[in-house]
This record gives structure tokens, C-alpha cells and sequence, in this order.
């Protein structure tokens, strides 16, 4: 069957079987930024954006995001534009083997989205359905804090300049 | 070298080297590539954790449209292999066949399908008529080698390729007993004998990216092998034996890794996907359900410690004899080395005249035991590390003293770091570098022991501290070896090519610092490539805590080397003497003037002289300096309900000059909650067949983030003579700490003394209850 959905900003017609998931339609395309992990919506390695939520591709089907908005990492930052929150990740370490990477900052985004100076028990909470097992979590924390801080600054800073 | 010597890349803050990549999600993991004509593979595995496999029939299977081979144990060369991911020979017992007609645990490989779609393939299971022969299966370790027990291995060509007592017939897979010193004597000498059986569960690794292996036949008929492994070359020598082929008709490419903790240093995916690409002509793909990883792939080795010690009255201690039964599972995987290392990676820890490690690993039809983090000074870290604290308590000693008047210390040796090795003999080793008693006043001062230690409280909640000391290896002496190539271009910067394996762990970018900090350019000047079999040089690969240390040591040995070469072109252009040049911020600097690194490679390359400045370099050590850890667990233990949770915890660990802090602090961390979880709620539950119940995220335990306990992470900077820059390793010692760590405080908490792991709320709760 054909579909026509929103793919990080740009308008999709794509091709999908009926019954198939949603990762492996977005991997079969091109975004291989949202990965396998378990398959049963624990992990979060295939965490993508739905209308500006986060989701477990794996257990979406793919004919439910007929005429909605997907984000997926390929349309966060670019390679020589990181955005803020990629570079709060690489500068707070919480990158180790980046399989979960994608996951967390989609998560990370869709909260500093909501809530952008969030407590570390709503970091928590925000992040709780995503697995890491090689940081410990203790850095991916300080990355949404270094984050939220710096977008904030940002934030805080075109408001000054619009009050001048 | 001084060891105040200021660095310029070495130690400071710099972003990994592979970061962007891995933040835009276009860095490629092994499925992530996409192979034209690509197959799926499903292997069929055994239902009985023990029987023969009197016939099959893949005929059905074959005959299904899109089933493109069907592989049995008939049509696989009938090589005996083990499928350790070791240094050849492989102190691990040659005992698999990539196929059998004998299965040895539930998920053991029966068959192997490849299809046109993962669909196709998995019908095609399903036709596959297999009749098995189920024999009397072993569960408990302790039954493996009592007399008239089933003997798991009885295959002829059963082999072991190095001089160690093993004995199929016996299911003993595994051996150590060394005595040093007199054991009566010491005994008799003690004031207090201690002796209790501490034992530690199964565990999974966990990485968050499944086993996955893609093979293709290239345009000249070699076997290329995209593999999510964390020993490359290993997996190039051992497929060529089980597939009997040349090894230089393979080649293994390591794409990024999604995590590796060990189960990736075995060979899971690669025989059977390589077998079915050699059989179709066909690429195929061969990727592990997360079901198949906790059931198929590889486990931490379950533990029964006996530990027996004599102690004086001032905390002197007179002996220690450690008992260990290790169940290794179906196949011997790492079982003998992960044994001897279980005594040798706490016992040199401690001083004590009179020693002995005795040790059995046997066989057994439940989960296949393999390399895990830690790498059995996880085991026995908790039997010594609890039984300190009893001791500690009973002769009246806070137990930090007691650590402080035993820890081994810089200038000392042990004998045991002679006597146990590496599933063998070891070799003797003086600590040139040791911080832990630095690290043993920084955890006691940051957890405030001294005002929360014995105050647990009389509520329902009680609060406890607990504490654990550690160390473990950096390589293994003797045995591993890494290289390195490093050659110039005209911009002035640098292409590293190694076979050091970067799992996630950051390895490339700590390549590329001391790169770097030796030819005076940024780490950004130096460009890596790791872990491909045709194009770089040789490496034992991601293990045994090597990689900073050993592959690091040939990094900075083939960058000296490089420099020479450099100071050499420089030297001619400036028109004075190399002695008088030093290379710093990207430009040779001498007495008479300067020139840049862009200058000499240009030059090098195009005008005089012409010539390719490079260099190779290798690092083989016989040392293996230990990191050391110290850890305060502060616990609360609801005493209604048993759970127990972490409060805080805070680790120091001397890991010599860490050559990329934030990455190393996230290795204690990483290596600590997994430590953590393993404590409280990871686990293997069985059925009364063999068959493993949770085999999910769901249900095995592992950590979330609101599972995240307050961290706090200090290092203590030494400097390691032998080491790259004054650096030891990282890896793995932290995970050795939160299972003594954590039972110590909640004895310390509730009063019960939890010698078996995990500490679950039944446990908890049942040893609350007199239960």
C-alpha cells in the first residue's frame, strides 16, 4: 500500500505492506538512525518522534502514521550544524557505543520541547523509556541539564535582544 | 618522563573523535549496511537441554519458495572448534561443532535457514521435522561430576589445545589448584577462621545492539564479514577453521558497535551467516532476536565461592583458601580463564603469606558461560569483599581499617600474580602504580561513613553502608599484543590505522590523543580507522581491559616513530640539527626557526627527499598493572516488604593518568549500575526443563533511568610507568564492587548477611523473616 506521511519536515509518499512496523519502513528508507533493540518497546533504540512525541517504532504500524509528522535523528542538527542537544551529548561524554544515542536525544528534545528547564526527577522520568547500558545514565543526565541550560541561555538571550 | 609532564591532548577535554556520527545517527553498525540481494537468516534452535539429534529432514523446508539454503549439521565441514574469541592457542576447549547432531542446552543450534525475507525464513523453521533423542540433562553444577553423572561432552575429536587438565568424561572443563605458602600453618596461626559458600548469579551483557553478522562473497570469491564483534581477528582465524578456509580468503570489517561488555568477544553470528553466504553465493544477514541474546548468546559465569580465611586479632591475616565451582554451561567458552582469573584478580589484592585456589569449571546443560565484564573478579569480589566485613566486625575493626592495613601497595608484590595466570601459570608483576588509599579516603569521606556507618535507624526503613575495595588487570601479560600504523599526509595530518576495537568504548579517540600529544598536533589532526582485517595492522582485539594500555602503548610507540621522520624533514628544512626540534601546536620548532607539520608532509611528499613518512609499531607487555577501586554503598531496606534500594554510591578508582576523563568516568559509571542492577534484580529464571522463563528487557531486571541512584565518581590520578602516558585501564574493575558493597550495607542496615546474589525483595524479605 501507499502512504503519504511527514518525514522531517518533507512530504513522503512511501510504500508498505500491510501488518509491517514502522521501523523497519523507516530503515528500509533510509533512516537508520532509529534502531533495532528488542522489538517489544523496551529499549527505545527505535524511538522516533510522532507529532512531536516520542515513540517505540517497533511497535507502531506503519499504516497508523498515514498523514502525521515523523521526526527521526537524520532530521535533528545536521553534521556540520550539530543542534545543541547533540553537542550537550558529546560534550557531557553521555556517548559511549551511540546505539541508544538517537533515542535519548529525540526523547531529550520532545522534553526541552515541553519543559525547558526540567528537574532531574522529570529528566528521569521523561528518559525512563529509553535503555543505555553503557553510561550508567549519570551522563546522559548531565547532558539534558547542559542542554536545557544552553538552549535556555539561548532562549533567555533572543528575548533580551527582543525587549531592546 | 616526569610524571608532572603537562599535556596538551592527553587528559584534557576533547569530544570523541567518531562523536559526530554517532549524535546524527548516520554512523553505520553493522545492519545498518545495506548489501544488494541481501538474505535473512533464522537458525533453528533445540527445545531439550539435552539430546541427540537422531534424524532431520529439511526437505520441506527447502522446498519452500524464497528458501534459499537450509544448513544441518550435515552440511557443515565437521570441525571441532571452540568459539572463545581468544588468543590462539585458545586456552578454551575445542568442543562445538557449528552444527551437531547433539544439542547441549535449550537454544543450543539445531539448523540454520536462509531466506529471501526474515518471514520466509522462520516459516521455513517451522518445516524443518527434527526427531531428538532427549538424554538426562545437568542443571546444578554441583551433580556435573559426580560419578555416573551424563557426560555432556562425549564427541571424539573433543580437544584441548594447550597443556591444562580438562576431562570431558568428568564434564570438568576447568582446573586450578595452587598453594603458596604452608595453609596448615596458617590456619593454625589465626586467632579466627572464617568459612561460608558465597554464590552469584547468571547474568546477560545486555548491549543494547543484538549479535548481528552480515557475509557476502566479494568480486574475487574472498568472504567478507561485516561482524558486531569485539575481536576481529579472532573471528577472521576462527571461521576460517570451522569453515575450513583459508584465512586470507576472509576478511572481517568492525563497524561501529552497539556495545559489547564481553558477549561480543565469542563468535556468535559469523560461522552460520558465513557458512550460508559461502552455500548461496548470496549476501546474508544474521541477526539475533533480543529473546535469542539472553537465551543463545553468551552469560556471566554462575559461582559457588567456598572462602575460608585466618585471621588475627589485629586484622593480620594467616591464610586464605578459596574454593570455587564455576558453571560453564554447555561449552566451555572462557570457562578455565574467567576460573584462574576469579582467584587472581582479587587475591594478589591482599597481603596473606599463605594462599590457595582451588577450582573446578564444569559443564552443565543451562546458558553457555562466556567473557563478562569483570571476568570473574566479579564472583569472587564478593565472597572476599563480604567476608572482610565479617571479619572486620568480629575482631572489633572498622573495615576500611582492616583494607587499610591489607591492601597491597606500590613497590609490593604478590605471589600470586606469579602463580595464577591466565588459565595458567602467571607471571611475577611489582605494583608500580597504586592510588587506593587515596581511594579508600575519598569514598569514606564523600559517603560520610564515619557519621552513617552503624546507624541504620529503628523504622520500618533502614539505612546501611557498605563498602568494597577492587582491582583487576590492564592485558594480559605475555599473551596479547596490539599494533599500530601511522602514516603522514601533505595537510600535516595523520592516518592511524590499528586493530584495536572500538565497542562504544571510546577507543579510537584515546588512539587518536596519544597520537597526538606525541607529534604536537590536535587530536583532530589524527584521523582512525580500526578493526579491519585486510587494512589494519593486527590486534587481539576489545578484552581483558587491554586496549588503552597495550593498543595505546603501540599507538605512542608508532607515533614516536613517525616523529623521528618528521623531526628528520624538519631538520633539513630548518638547517639544523633534529636533537634541537620539538613538535608542538602543528609545527616543527627549532633554535633557528619553525616550520609546519603542513610544510614537512608536502615536502616529504612532493619536492625533496620524496618519501612516504609512516611507520608500524607493536606493544606486547608482561605486565598488567591493576587499576584499583574503592566503593561506599548507601542502601535503605524496607523492612516489610525486603526491597532494597540505593541511596548513593560513590566509587574512586585509580586508573593511572586517564587519557579521556569524561570517557572514563563513564566507565565506572556505565561498569557500576550495571553492577548495580546485577546486584538487586538481574537474573536467569529457569524451568525444570532448562528452558530460561525471561528472556526480555521486560522481565530480566536491567536498569532504566528512574532506576538511577545518586553517583558520585572520583579518579585519582597516578602515573603507571609501564603505561601509555602513565595510563592503566578502566573497564571493568568498577563492576566487581556493588555486589559486596551493597550486601555489606544492608547488613549493616537490617542485620542479615546476604552471601548469595541477587539481592532480591523474597530474599530480603525471607532472610528478615528468619525464612
Amino acid at each position: 500500500m501507499k502512504m503519504t506521511l511527514k518525514i522531517n519536515g518533507a512530504t513522503k509518499t512511501l510504500e508498505a505492506e500491510p501488518g509491517e512496523i514502522l521501523l523497519d519502513v523507516l530503515r528500509r528508507e533510509g533512516y537508520k538512525g532509529a534502531k533495532f533493540g528488542c522489538g517489544q518497546g523496551f529499549c527505545g533504540a527505535c524511538t522516533v518522534l510522532l507529532d512531536g512525541e516520542p515513540v517505540n517504532a517497533c511497535l507502531l504500524l506503519a499504516g497508523l502514521v498515514e498523514d502525521r509528522e515523523i521526526t527521526t535523528i537524520e532530521g535533528v542538527g545536521a553534521v556540520d550544524r550539530l543542534h545543541p542537544i547533540q553537542e550537550a551529548f558529546l560534550d557531557a561524554g553521555a556517548v559511549q557505543c551511540g546505539y541508544c544515542t538517537p533515542g535519548f536525544i529525540l526523547a531529550t528534545k520532545a522534553l526541552l520541547g515541553k519543559n525547558p528547564e526540567p528537574t532531574e526527577g522529570e529528566i528521569k522520568d521523561a528518559l525512563d523509556g529509553n535503555y543505555c547500558r553503557c553510561t550508567g545514565y549519570v551522563k546522559i543526565v548531565d547532558a539534558v541539564k547542559l542542554a536545557a541550560k544552553r538552549m535556555g541561555g539561548a532562549r533567555r538571550g533572543r528575548r533580551r535582544e527582543g525587549a531592546r | 618522563m616526569s610524571e608532572k609532564r603537562k599535556f596538551n591532548e592527553v587528559n584534557q577535554a576533547r569530544r570523541r573523535v567518531d562523536g559526530i556520527g554517532l549524535v546524527t545517527g548516520r554512523a553505520l553498525y553493522t545492519d545498518d549496511y545495506d548489501v544488494p540481494g541481501m538474505l535473512s537468516a533464522k537458525v533453528l534452535r533445540s527445545p531439550h537441554p539435552h539430546a541427540r539429534v537422531k534424524s532431520i529432514d529439511a526437505s520441506k523446508a527447502r522446498a519452500l519458495p524464497g528458501v534459499k539454503a537450509v544448513l544441518t549439521w550435515r552440511d557443515v565441514p565437521r570441525v571441532i572448534v571452540t568459539e572463545a574469541g581468544q588468543g590462539y592457542p585458545e586456552p578454551s576447549p575445542y568442543d562445538k561443532f557449528i552444527l551437531d547432531n547433539k544439542v547441549r542446552f535449550v537454544g543450543d543450534e539445531v539448523a540454520v535457514v536462509a531466506a529471501e525475507t526474515t518471514e520466509i525464513a522462520e516459516e521455513a523453521l517451522g518445516l524443518i521435522a527434527v526427531e531428538y533423542e532427549p538424554l538426562t540433562p545437568i542443571f546444578d553444577p554441583r551433580e556435573s561430576m559426580r560419578k555416573g553423572a551424563p557426560v555432556i561432552h562425549d564427541e571424539p575429536e573433543w580437544l584441548i589445545p594447550i597443556p591444562v587438565e580438562m576431562d570431558p568424561k568428568k564434564n570438568l572443563c576447568g582446573r586450578a589448584d595452587v598453594t603458596i605458602g604452608d595453609m596448615a600453618k596458617g590456619f593454625a596461626e589465626a586467632d579466627l577462621v572464617f568459612e561460608h559458600e558465597y554464590e552469584n548469579q547468571y547474568a546477560q551483557h545486555v548491549a543494547n545492539e543484538p549479535h548481528t553478522t552480515i557475509s557476502y562473497l566479494d568480486p574475487d570469491n574472498r568472504l567478507v564479514i561485516i561482524s558486531s564483534t569485539q575481536v576481529p581477528f579472532h573471528v577472521r582465524r576462527i571461521v576460517a577453521r570451522a569453515l575450513a578456509i583459508p584465512v586470507k580468503r576472509i576478511r572481517v570489517i568492525k563497524p561501529r558497535i552497539g556495545g559489547g561488555f564481553g558477549s561480543k568477544q565469542d563468535i556468535v553470528t559469523e560461522p552460520l551467516s558465513a557458512a550460508l553466504a559461502l552455500a548461496t553465493g548470496r549476501p546474508v544477514r544474521l541477526q539475533l532476536t533480543r529473546e535469542e541474546v539472553f537465551v543463545s548468546s553468551r552469560t556471566r559465569h554462575h559461582c559457588v565461592t567456598t572462602l575460608k580465611t585466618g585471621i588475627k586479632r589485629d586484622g593480620t591475616l594467616t591464610a586464605i583458601e578459596m574454593t570455587a565451582l564455576q558453571n560453564a554451561g554447555p561449552y566451555g567458552t572462557h570457562g578455565l580463564t574467567v576460573l584462574t582469573n576469579t582467584g587472581s584478580k582479587i587475591l594478589p589484592l591482599f597481603r596473606c603469606p599463605n594462599v590457595r585456589f582451588n577450582a573446578w569449571s564444569v559443564y552443565t546443560n543451562l546458558s553457555q558461560g562466556g567473557a563478562y565484564r569483570g571476568y570473574g573478579g566479579t564472583q569472587s569480589g564478593l565472597a572476599v569483599n563480604v567476608q572482610m566485613d565479617e571479619m572486620a566486625r568480629a575482631i572489633g575493626m572498622d573495615l576500611p581499617d582492616l583494607y587499610r592495613k591489607l591492601h597491597i601497595r606500590k613497590g609490593e608484590g604478590s605471589p600470586v600474580f606469579a602463580a595464577l595466570g591466565e588459565g595458567a601459570e602467571g607471571h611475577a608483576m611489582t605494583i608500580n602504580s597504586c592510588g587506593l588509599a587515596d581511594c579508600i579516603d575519598i569514598v569514606l569521606r564523600e559517603s560520610g561513613w564515619a557519621k552513617k556507618r552503624g546507624k541504620a535507624g529503628t523504622g520500618r526503613v533502614r539505612r546501611g553502608l557498605g563498602m568494597a575495595i577492587m582491582m583487576q588487570g590492564s592485558s594480559i601479560p605475555k599473551i596479547d599484543m596490539a599494533s599500530c600504523s601511522i602514516k603522514m599526509n601533505e595537510d600535516g595530518s595523520f592516518n592511524l590505522l590499528c586493530g584495536a576495537t572500538d565497542i562504544g568504548t571510546g577507543s579510537d579517540t584515546v588512539m587518536a590523543k596519544i597520537a597526538a600529544e606525541v607529534l604536537g598536533v590536535k587530536t583532530s589532526d589524527i584521523i582512525v580507522y580500526s578493526s579491519d582485517t585486510d587494512l589494519t595492522p593486527f590486534d587481539v582485539g576489545a578484552y581483558a581491559s587491554s586496549t588503552t594500555y597495550l593498543s595505546g602503548m603501540a599507538a605512542k610507540r608508532c607515533a614516536e616513530k613517525v616523529a623521528a621522520q618528521v623531526l628528520a624533514v624538519a631538520a633539513d628544512t630548518l638547517e639544523e640539527a633534529a636533537e634541537g626540534i620539538r613538535l608542538d601546536g602543528g609545527k616543527a620548532v627549532g633554535k633557528k626557526g619553525e616550520v609546519t607539520l603542513a610544510r614537512v608532509g608536502t615536502r616529504s611528499l612532493y619536492e625533496k627527499d620524496q618519501h612516504q613518512i609512516a611507520a608500524f609499531a607493536s606493544a606486547f607487555s608482561d605486565q598488567s598493572p591493576p587499576p584499583f577501586a574503592a566503593h561506599v554503598a548507601e542502601v535503605e531496606v524496607d523492612t516489610e516488604t525486603g526491597k532494597v534500594r540505593v541511596v548513593r554510591y560513590v566509587t574512586a578508582t585509580d586508573c593511572g593518568v586517564a587519557i579521556n576523563p569524561v570517557l572514563a568516568e563513564g566507565q565506572v559509571e556505565g561498569a557500576l549500575l550495571n553492577g548495580i542492577s546485577y546486584a538487586l534484580s538481574e537474573r536467569y529464571i529457569y524451568n525444570e526443563r532448562g528452558r530460561l522463563l525471561n528472556p526480555s528487557f521486560g522481565t530480566y531486571g536491567v536498569y532504566f533511568m528512574r532506576d538511577l541512584p545518586e553517583i558520585r565518581t572520583f579518579l585519582v590520578p597516578t602515573y603507571e610507568p609501564t603505561g601509555p602516558f602513565g595510563a592503566k585501564s578502566i573497564a571493568e574493575v568498577n563492576i566487581n564492587g556493588p555486589l559486596p558493597a551493597i550486601s555489606n550495607a544492608i547488613f549493616d542496615a537490617v542485620g542479615i548477611r546476604l552471601r548469595k546474589s541477587p539481592y532480591s525483595p523474597e530474599t530480603v524479605f525471607n532472610a528478615l523473616k528468619g525464612l
